[in-house]
């Protein structure tokens, strides 16, 4: 056994470090670093410069612009993006709806679809939850009826992230309100955010930053071509989604740069005259998390290597979002300990800068973090996962 | 032991609590949190007729006499409406360094305007690289013409802006993290050399950065005997760590009252989400939790009232704030957690909830901080 990559993949590594060196732009990374709110253009910027290098949807079969990288190498590729501070990626066009396109989708719906997400000129939104449908998503709402040509939208989407930034979004709704398994009368839906009748509502999150919103749907009429599958089977594609859920939930580059950062922020932090750093309290904590970290980078490794051996994702997934998120939090929660007293404070009330908002940012960040162990399935129903699934509980 | 509140004690809470239900809805507290001054002039002049602005301070200038203990029902009812005007920092940190410390002359001039509500003290002292270590002091008072120049720049002082008067401490001898050498001075807010930057801080509540270049005061501004100061500073901040100690256990059961409403009403999958056990267990736990920070909380006011001992009464106060440190941070995680969603957006009471136990956590010092302070009085 060999726990480190093999020498065709640490080369590989090291390429995709020597590319996002010279690649990734100093101001995009400062902003991610810094914790300063990434607009569309960050976002998209990144998507461009990666989609001009052929590196944006590694995943996809090489004819729709896939690498053709091994799972392992898609593994350190987006690891190495998040360790070099790049701007997350949007996932809902990109690692959402094409890998739906690509396993349901028609070869029109394909055609359409699939350039624009590769070069990003569409922003998509995923329209799944709805206020009485969160972890119960089979329980959802929306409905859509067909006229003629048309499905006849209504209803309400909620916590949609980015929906007032998108031209596009996948909606699950309901086609058959009568059908007694609540699944089976589930569609999905593509639905163009312009369409008349749609209503996009901001929802604050407690971070003061706009990021979700509600979306209303009122006699929203959607052209039958823009269904993925057939009527009644959108239930399957959702499932389809869930089990490919991209293989960096656990976002181990992006939680090693943090916990650099971490570490050269409470070494210039000082706590009874020396660096907080080397108090033992702080540094055992912060140790914790490395150790875990660490644990849980090989845990990751291991399950790619069985990937690689061609077993299908399973409840393994679950595991790296539940230790993934509760290291990315433990890391905030750090932080802010670290920023002392001082990190309270947000800024002038005159809404001048704060002198230093890297110090202000902390808090907000904290409190926005808070949000990976709800979104994406709850830590909770990934453990009611492998309890059924892994356990046999 | 008799752990029954007092006849006045439950009249106080009770009228507390009407004035809660009355004037501090959340959506009231979500407009003053929004208004210029961050605070409620109104709020505070209700505040003062229920007669909580003079709670604390002494009978002779028009107070109540009352201690931690009587203050208890008041921070919990701050804790639960996330009540956002400066008591503490005007009532319990300001005005209680002048009463315990100050001249008749200043007791006279200040204590009983504070009660009135006519006067809002606020207590500068903390400095950028201080920490939570309270000897540590920069500002300088050198001795001039009589009376004393100050110069220094005072962090995130709690309601700061909002005041008319600083307690201000400085350093008139010594290096910057020296025990000895430290004098408090009653400053006017607006006096000559001072710039001050109001300050929005993450809980809702406001503070202000106060910079102090050559500011001229007079001797009869010194509280108490110069280079003295640091056994009144730990003495009023023990006090005012056991009130918010107090505020906390308030904001633990606003947080777990609303988690629990929320098992009980939210359904998914057909039934309350209260049914699965998965989060039955995380109730319980924290009920316990709210438990036992209250226990801690009513150990730390009682200990600041009556315990002539200062290290043992320290060491009471330490032990419940990293007590209630631990509290906070484990019941805002889990009221936020079971809210799923819900519990993120702004326009949840638990969301603000949230905010203040995070700050509580670290306020006065976080759990590490006064773990060590307990340990080293031990
Ligand atoms: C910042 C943010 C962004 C989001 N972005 C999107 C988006 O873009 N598109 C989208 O469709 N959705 C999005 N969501 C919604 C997210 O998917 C839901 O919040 C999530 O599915 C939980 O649903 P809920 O909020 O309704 O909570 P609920 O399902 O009501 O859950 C409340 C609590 O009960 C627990 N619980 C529920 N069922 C069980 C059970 N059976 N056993 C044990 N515990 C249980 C949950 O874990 C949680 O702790 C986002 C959410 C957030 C916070």
């Amino acid at each position: 056994m060999d726990l480190d990559y093999s020498p065709d993949e640490r080369s590989f590594r090291d390429h995709v470090r020597g590319w996002l060196h010279d690649h990734l732009p100093a101001a995009m990374r400062d902003k991610v670093v810094r914790y300063a709110p990434l607009d569309r253009d960050d976002l998209l910027g990144w998507h461009r410069i990666l989609a001009d290098q052929g590196w944006i949807a590694p995943s996809w079969p090489r004819e729709w612009g896939g690498t053709g990288w091994s799972v392992v190498q898609r593994y350190i590729f987006e690891e190495e993006c998040g360790y070099a501070g790049a701007p997350p990626l949007i996932p809902f066009g990109l690692a959402m709806c094409a890998p739906v396109l690509l396993e349901f989708g028609s070869d029109a719906q394909r055609r359409r679809f699939l350039p624009r997400i590769y070069r990003g000129d569409d922003i998509w939104c995923q329209g799944y939850s709805e206020p009485g449908s969160g972890s119960d998503l089979a329980s959802l709402r929306t409905s859509a009826v067909r006229r003629g040509e048309h499905y006849v939208v209504n209803g309400q989407k909620t916590w949609t992230t980015i929906a007032h930034l998108a031209d596009w979004t996948f909606c699950l709704v309901r086609t058959d309100a009568a059908i007694e398994r609540k699944r089976d009368g589930i569609s999905f839906l593509l639905i163009d955010m312009k369409t008349p009748g749609i209503t996009v509502r901001p929802l604050p999150l407690m971070d003061g930053r706009h990021e979700v919103n509600e979306v209303f749907f009122d006699d929203v009429e959607v052209p039958l071509e823009n269904r993925v599958h057939d009527e009644g089977k959108g239930w399957t594609v959702a499932k389809y989604l869930l089990g490919h859920e991209r293989m960096n939930t656990a976002r181990i580059g992006t939680s090693r740069r943090e916990l650099g950062r971490l570490k050269a922020f409470a070494a210039e932090q000082r706590k009874n005259g020396k660096p907080l750093i080397e108090d033992p309290r702080f540094r055992d904590k912060l140790s914790r998390v490395e150790i875990e970290l660490m644990a849980l980078a090989i845990t990751n490794l291991r399950f790619l290597d069985q990937l690689n051996g061609g077993r299908t994702p399973g409840a393994e997934v679950s595991l790296l979002k539940i230790k993934g998120t509760e290291i990315q939090q433990a890391l905030t929660e750090l932080m802010l300990e670290a920023g002392g007293p001082l990190a309270q404070v947000l800024g002038p009330v005159d809404g001048t800068m704060p002198d230093d908002d890297f110090l202000a940012a902390l808090a907000p960040r904290y409190c926005n973090m808070r949000k990976t162990t709800i979104y994406a399935g709850s830590n909770e129903i990934q453990r009611n996962i492998i309890a059924r699934h892994a356990l046999g509980l | 032991m008799n752990l029954d509140p007092s006849e006045e004690q439950r009249l106080l809470a009770a009228s507390i609590e009407r004035f809660v239900e009355r004037d501090y809805a959340f959506e009231t507290r979500r407009r003053i949190v929004a208004s210029p001054d961050g605070y409620s002039q109104d709020i505070w002049r209700t505040m003062s007729e229920l007669g909580v602005l003079g709670l604390l301070l002494p009978n002779a200038y028009g107070g109540f006499g009352g201690g931690a203990m009587d203050a208890v029902s008041l921070m919990q009812a701050i804790g639960g409406a996330l009540i956002v005007e400066p008591w503490l920092a005007s009532v319990a940190l300001g005005a209680q360094l002048v009463a315990r410390g100050g001249s008749d002359e200043q007791q006279r001039r200040i204590l009983p305007a504070v009660s009135e509500g006519r006067l809002k003290l606020a207590f500068a002292h903390a400095e950028r690289p201080a920490r939570y270590t309270l000897a540590h002091v920069a500002t300088r008072a050198r001795a001039d013409a009589g009376g004393y120049v100050l110069s220094g720049v005072k962090r995130a002082v709690p309601h700061g802006a909002g005041a008319d008067l600083l307690v201000v401490s400085t350093r008139t001898d010594g290096g910057d993290s020296d025990a000895e050498g430290l004098s408090l001075f009653v400053v006017e807010r607006d006096a000559p050399g001072i710039a001050l930057t109001a300050l929005r801080m993450f809980d809702g509540t406001r503070a202000a950065d106060i910079a102090f270049d050559e500011v001229r005061v007079s001797a009869q501004a010194l509280i108490g005997a110069p280079d003295r100061a640091l056994m009144l500073i730990e003495e009023v901040v023990d006090f005012a760590t056991a009130l918010i100690c107090a505020e906390a256990v308030g904001a633990i059961k606003s947080a777990n009252d609303a988690t629990l409403a929320y098992l009980k009403t939210r359904k998914q999958f057909g039934v309350a989400i209260g049914s699965f056990q998965a989060l039955q267990h995380r109730m319980v736990d924290m009920t316990i939790e709210y438990e036992q920070a209250k226990s801690i909380a009513l150990l730390a006011c009682s200990a600041v009232d009556t315990e002539r001992d200062s290290a043992v009464r320290s060491r009471t106060v330490s032990a419940a704030k990293a007590r209630i440190a631990d509290a906070c941070r484990k019941i805002s995680q889990e009221s936020i957690q079971l809210h799923g969603g819900m519990g993120m957006s702004d326009e949840v009471k638990v969301s603000h909830t949230f905010r203040r136990l995070t700050a509580i956590a670290q306020q006065f010092g976080d759990a590490d901080h006064h773990l060590e302070r307990f340990a080293a009085l031990s």
